[in-house]
């Protein structure tokens, strides 16, 4: 039982004690506990990462639309931009975020997608974490490595909080996934276990009591551009531990808060489409547009 | 849940557009399936908390519908389980109803009813991610996470059971990770027991609890 972490500290230790990053820490976890080989493992992991690639493309086309018609065809536009423009937030960041907003409209379609850690966040990991692998020259066992870097990442908020918009808010649905890339962004480019562990930090601090309040309660409207937002907060907050700049508040403790504020927050801005954007006069009328009337509050 | 795998966080590779309400929808809804088996003749949801205000945007009808028929939730058919249910005469309906103060916001209430009349009631709570709880199995309350190989053993007396399992479990050499017992209210004689194990159990092994004295139903999840 030697790689049981349960929290961001005593990951830490075992990393400093066995001179292993998280990824290592992470893939001897799953060894343990699944008694499946490691190679096996990254096999599966590796079948994600494809997955996550091909939904990158399958959004860019045009004509993708929802199953509600809500949103679709704006990682297109964004890409036509693009081919026109030179995007103020830079060509990295830009197709990173264009990346993430393909996904979420690849899974509002009912295609296939990996939750990382939830469908409703599904963008983040591949536009913030592969994006930024495949612009830095990345090999797909890197970027496999960086996905397990995530899962411990993730790990850590499902195990001590929460995931689930209908439990914590939107802060702890891409808020995790924002937290998750982050990390492995930072340990992909060489950055230590502690500077992961505050790039994480960091991604939850910015967007702390981001609510949950989808239009309609679909996944998709404001979801697809929280997705896009998260991606940035995730390459930004990367950037910052990369720098050397460390969360003053331990991670664990950053979790927590977060799992705090997601049990005083509102059930109405928990998922339940009966507050915030969801409960607009247009909010609503979107909803009876899709479901008939009666049917726009909650 | 704590001892997540990687794969519950990165994962799973799923039809959209919701993981708690699809992909979470359709694993409860494979888990009454292995209760049910394939001689289903109809099929009743109550809907609970946050399924039942926002199921129809995120074709949670449908996966629960696709779970309860045997697909899983990564699989393309999930889409059409409307469809496939009137192929096979499998009648269904969606009703929202609260469950309780306590009950997790997205929850439901499964009662199939067999072909040969007898009944399965479960409720399920989708926790996240995709992850579920069975919460209830026929009457009785309980905890099934189907994380890992699960045995659900139903049985008929407290005799001796717990005893004649561990020993089972023991010349099977089967490492239990966890073990709960659960009876119905106010009555001895009608308890299920939910066992863990780290391995793939084999037949041999159900078959020797099936058979030991006292045991009424087994089920490998
Ligand atoms: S608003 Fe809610 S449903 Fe949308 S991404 Fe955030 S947590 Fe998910």
């Amino acid at each position: 039982m030697t790689y049981r972490f349960t929290t961001g500290e005593e990951l830490l230790e075992i990393c400093g004690e066995k001179k292993m990053t998280i990824a290592q820490v992470m893939l001897a976890r799953e060894v343990e506990m699944s008694k499946r080989s490691a190679e096996e493992i990254r096999g599966q992991m590796l079948d994600s990462l494809n997955v996550m690639k091909t939904a990158i493309q399958a959004g860019l086309h045009e004509g993708v639309k929802s199953v509600s018609g809500l949103i679709g065809g704006e990682a297109y536009k964004l890409s036509q931009y693009a081919a026109t423009h030179e995007p103020l937030s830079g060509r990295d960041m830009f197709q990173a975020m264009t990346n993430a907003m393909s996904v979420m409209e690849v899974n509002a379609s009912m295609g296939r997608i990996v939750a990382s850690p939830t469908a409703g966040s599904c963008g983040i990991v591949p536009g913030a974490l592969v994006s930024t692998g495949l612009r830095q020259g990345k090999t797909d066992e890197e970027l496999v490595e960086a996905l397990l870097t995530a899962s411990a990442i993730g790990f850590l908020f499902s195990r001590n909080a929460t995931v689930a918009g209908s439990e914590g808010g939107c802060q702890a649905e891409t808020g995790t996934a924002s937290a998750m890339a982050s990390a492995a962004i930072v340990e992909m480019m060489g950055g230590s276990p502690a500077a992961a562990l505050s790039a994480a930090s960091f991604t939850i601090k910015n967007i702390l009591g981001l609510v949950c309040d989808p239009i309609a309660g679909l996944v998709e409207c404001p979801c697809a551009k929280r997705n896009a937002l998260g991606t940035a907060n995730a390459i930004l907050s990367a950037d910052m531990a990369l720098a050397g700049l460390e969360t003053a508040i331990p991670f664990d403790e950053v979790v927590d808060a977060m799992y705090r504020v997601g049990k005083v927050m509102s059930p109405t801005l928990r998922e339940t489409a009966m507050g915030g954007l969801a409960a607009t006069p247009t909010g609503i009328r979107i909803a009876e547009r899709i479901f008939g009337p009666g049917h726009g509050r909650g | 849940m704590v001892d997540y795998s990687m794969f519950d966080i990165l994962g799973p590779v799923m039809i959209g557009p919701s993981s708690s309400h699809t992909a979470g929808a359709a694993r409860i809804g494979k888990m009454a399936h292995k209760f049910a088996g394939d001689d289903i003749k109809s099929v009743d949801f109550y809907l609970h908390g946050s399924f039942a205000k926002t199921y129809r945007g995120h074709g949670t009808d449908k996966a629960l519908l696709a779970g309860v028929l045997g697909f899983g939730e990564s699989d393309d058919r999930l889409r059409e389980a409307f469809e496939i249910a009137a192929q096979r005469g499998v009648a269904y309906s969606f009703q929202e109803k609260d469950l309780g103060d306590l009950m997790h916001p997205n929850s439901v209430k499964i009662v199939i009813r067999r072909t040969d009349d007898s009944e399965v009631v479960l409720i399920g709570s989708s926790i996240g991610g995709g992850n579920i709880n069975i919460v209830h199995l026929n009457g009785i309350d309980l905890t099934i996470s189907g994380e890992h190989p699960t045995i659900i053993v139903r049985h008929n007396t407290s005799k001796g059971i717990i005893s004649g399992m561990t020993n089972i479990l023991m010349a099977c050499n089967l490492d239990v990770l966890y073990m709960s017992f659960h009876k119905k209210k106010n009555r001895d004689d009608e308890g299920v027991m939910v066992i863990e194990v780290s391995d793939v159990v084999s037949d041999e092994a159900l078959r020797a609890i099936r058979t030991f004295p006292g045991i009424v139903d087994v089920y490998l999840i």
